[in-house]
């Protein structure tokens, strides 16, 4: 195969391009004009760095063999504030986002798109450096992003560069996860401590910012997932707690499957420091935002056996039995609190945290 | 974690909640009804599950300890006025953007037709605001009780330092001790509905700021005991037990449980700070409880020029509230929120009708968020 970015030298001469500055260049209107300068942005940092056989045969759209069985796919979009924060970047965010998203159906992730809205005056250099991390990203996730869009929009009318990924997962033949699968009875199982992207993210807002240790969990989970279905546990349903965090996750569910569903604080993990900067901003960690934690749903005779198995992955060490799931008509998810009492863990409502995804 | 986790910790909860329920034990079968005065306590009860710990006896009564809901919907309305004048950017803590005004208009709302409000985490980000933006006029919406009202008071310094003449604030910072005067005055049956009371647990942030002194006069003149006491939930146990002590064996004293953060006096600079930058108001409304005395706070003639209300030449609103929305009786302790016809119907966290429901420090959102399961049950 002859990589794109091999010509690229002569294509620029035989188009008479300017050489891209990627040091101190910054995106202007017309790398969004369907020109020439458009071309050489695609080629110079998008083709280069994402390249893969399907985006080479530079067509308007990808075209992919199509596995056999069935497929998973989602969108998800991707307007973090700021770009880069403790643990990640919006780029490997937005591949890890959409790779979670299609691997808590059990399949395997294969195929990305990305679509890049971008506001004139973007420093090239950032430009690169997202750009650098999807693709390393991806690599990691096994997944080619395989198709994309670039748009500008004038100064002011977008905060720095959002992006837009879709995915596309083959689900294993006799796998079937789902929100309505999900039973009275069954076990609710956690990844790993909660908070620490919503935390992260928020340690570096301009108005907020505050010392802490705290990197964001943003990570793929479908190696998790893998491992998982081989344990032979009866899982019935994941989900990731992104925005909204444990607590709209569960509510979710709950609502989904028309179950309730009892939490005990004193199982849930949370980092130290990630209680702290909680503590000191007024926030409740179940309202936090994760990128790289699941909450399971299984049998609850294999519960032991699925945390185990979780335990042994990477993204499991921390795995927890937090709950289990229970007949009530409210559909309400109440917590044992740490204290002995008892409360209702409700839907995420009052002032969100913008833009943390 | 270091001073989070040994004030929730479960053994010792259930060692209090066995010295609670023995003590309430011995009032012979009485009802004891306490009240906590701020909003932190209210919040601190409903999100660790308190009530579960407690004899059925003994009442928690919610009090009026919320800056945003006790601020009165004139006051509100004026914000949102100013806040949609073209030349200003007005600067708000988070929790006042939601809180519905008149025909149930926000920040939120005004923001989202156009007004240039902003969410700031303290009133210094105002003031740099106005620092770095010199041609907007910058407003800071100041609420809130002693706590929040020093800083407010350190910004307008700050201003006067930079010799800025585009910031000013919005003042509406209330005080503590004749709010809980009131309810002293108001409580036993005498009208409006506050039942009478055993005993308060007193504020904590409030307290670090402005001592113990402040509450002598509850112990003395209206034989009430006050025990201060931190947020956690264990220091909300604590109080709860020294509450029943005291009115089981007649004694009405200020008790500090708080002690890791409050001290007799207080913060002595905090105190000089705010009594340097604002004066007592003769007048002032509360939410719920009516016209106060000598209640809140304003500009001093030397910092006029920072007043807000006097360089948009503000004048009252009056507002047009819903009659069926039981915020000012919640705020006065006669009626809990479950007992509104709207609560949890036409007035949730999405949708609130009155303050009580938008703030995490009002009763109607601790209940709502935390409890529900109890009213339900």
């Amino acid at each position: 195969m002859v990589h794109l970015w091999q010509t690229e030298k002569k294509r620029m001469k035989l188009r008479g391009d300017l050489p891209l500055d990627l040091k101190t260049g910054r995106i202007d209107m017309t790398h969004g004009s369907g020109g020439r300068a458009m071309a050489q942005l695609i080629e110079r940092i998008f083709a280069r760095a994402f390249d893969n056989p399907a985006l080479a045969e530079n067509n308007d759209q990808a075209r992919l063999d199509f596995p056999v069985g069935k497929l998973a796919f989602s969108t998800d979009s991707f307007v973090v504030s700021p770009l880069f924060f403790p643990g990640g970047d919006i780029g490997s965010l937005a591949v890890h986002g959409t790779v979670n998203d299609v691997a808590m159906s059990g399949a395997k992730p294969l195929w990305l798109s990305a679509g890049f809205i971008i506001e004139e005056g973007f420093p090239l250099s950032d430009l690169a450096r997202i750009t650098d991390s999807m693709a390393a990203a991806a690599v990691k996730c096994g997944v080619a992003i395989v198709t994309g869009d670039t748009k500008v929009v004038e100064r002011g009318k977008a905060d720095g560069l959002y992006i837009n990924t879709a995915g596309i997962g083959a689900v294993p033949d006799g796998v079937d996860l789902s929100a309505g699968n999900v039973k009275p009875g069954d076990a609710i199982l956690l990844s790993g401590p909660i908070g620490e992207h919503g935390m992260a993210v928020m340690s570096r807002r301009e108005n907020l910012s505050f010392d802490s240790e705290i990197l964001s969990d943003s990570a793929p989970l479908h190696g998790l997932v893998e491992t998982m279905l081989a344990a032979g546990a009866g899982i019935h349903a994941l989900r990731d707690p992104t925005r909204g965090g444990l607590a709209a996750a569960l509510n979710e569910i709950a609502q989904a499957a028309n179950v309730g569903m009892r939490i005990d604080e004193r199982e849930v993990p949370v980092s130290p420091a990630v209680q702290s900067a909680c503590e000191i901003l007024g926030l409740d960690p179940l309202y936090v935002a994760n990128e790289g934690r699941l909450i399971a749903f299984c049998k609850a005779d294999d519960s032991g056996k699925l945390c185990d198995a979780m335990r042994r992955h990477e993204q499991g060490r921390k795995a927890a039995v937090i709950g289990r799931v229970v007949e009530d008509r409210h559909n309400f998810v109440e917590m044992h609190t740490i204290l002995g009492g008892r409360r209702i863990v409700d839907w995420p409502a009052g002032e969100p945290l913008p833009r943390i995804c | 974690m270091k001073y989070i986790d040994e004030f929730r910790n479960r053994a010792l909860a259930e060692n209090l909640a066995a010295s609670i329920k023995a003590e309430a034990r011995r009032g012979g079968g009485r009802e004891y009804r306490f009240m906590e005065f701020c909003g932190g306590h209210t919040h601190a009860i409903f999100r660790f599950g308190v009530p579960d710990l407690l004899p059925t006896n003994v009442h928690m009564i919610h009090g009026p300890g919320c800056p945003v809901c006790v601020l009165p919907m004139s006051r509100l309305d004026m914000a949102i006025q100013l806040a949609q004048s073209p030349e200003v950017t007005l600067c708000s803590y988070g929790d006042m953007l939601r809180v519905p005004g008149s025909r149930r208009l926000s920040l939120m709302k005004a923001k989202a037709a156009g007004a240039d409000v902003r969410m700031v985490t303290s009133p210094h980000e105002a003031v740099v605001f106005a620092r770095d933006n010199p041609h907007r006029q910058t407003v800071f919406f100041a609420i809130g009780f002693e706590t929040t009202a020093p800083p407010t008071a350190a910004a307008i310094k700050q201003a006067q330092e930079w010799r800025l003449n585009n910031f000013s604030v919005f003042c509406n910072h209330v005080l503590t001790p004749p709010a809980l005067v009131w309810l002293l005055e108001s409580g036993d049956g005498k009208g409006n509905g506050t039942p009478p009371l055993d005993g308060f647990v007193g504020p904590a942030h409030v307290s670090a700021i402005i001592g113990t002194g402040p509450y002598a006069v509850a112990a003395e003149k209206y034989r009430k005991p006050v025990v201060i006491a931190g947020f956690e939930p264990l220091d909300v146990m604590q109080a709860v037990l020294m509450l029943l002590r005291q009115v089981n064996c007649g004694r009405a004293e200020v008790e500090n449980e708080y002690t890791r953060a409050v001290t007799p006096v207080g913060n002595v600079k905090a105190q000089r700070l705010m009594r340097e930058v604002f004066e007592p108001r003769e007048i002032f409304e509360w939410r719920g409880l009516g016209l106060i005395a000598e209640s809140a706070l304003r500009l001093r003639a030397a910092f006029a020029a920072f007043d807000a209300e006097k360089r948009f030449s503000l004048s009252p609103i009056k507002a047009v509230e819903n009659p069926a929305c039981q915020c000012p009786a919640i705020l006065r302790g006669a009626k809990r929120p479950s007992d509104c016809k709207l609560f949890g119907k036409a007035c949730t966290p999405e949708s609130p009708i009155g303050s009580c429901m938008v703030s995490s420090e009002g009763a109607c959102a601790a209940w709502y968020i935390y409890g529900r399961r109890r009213k339900s049950a």
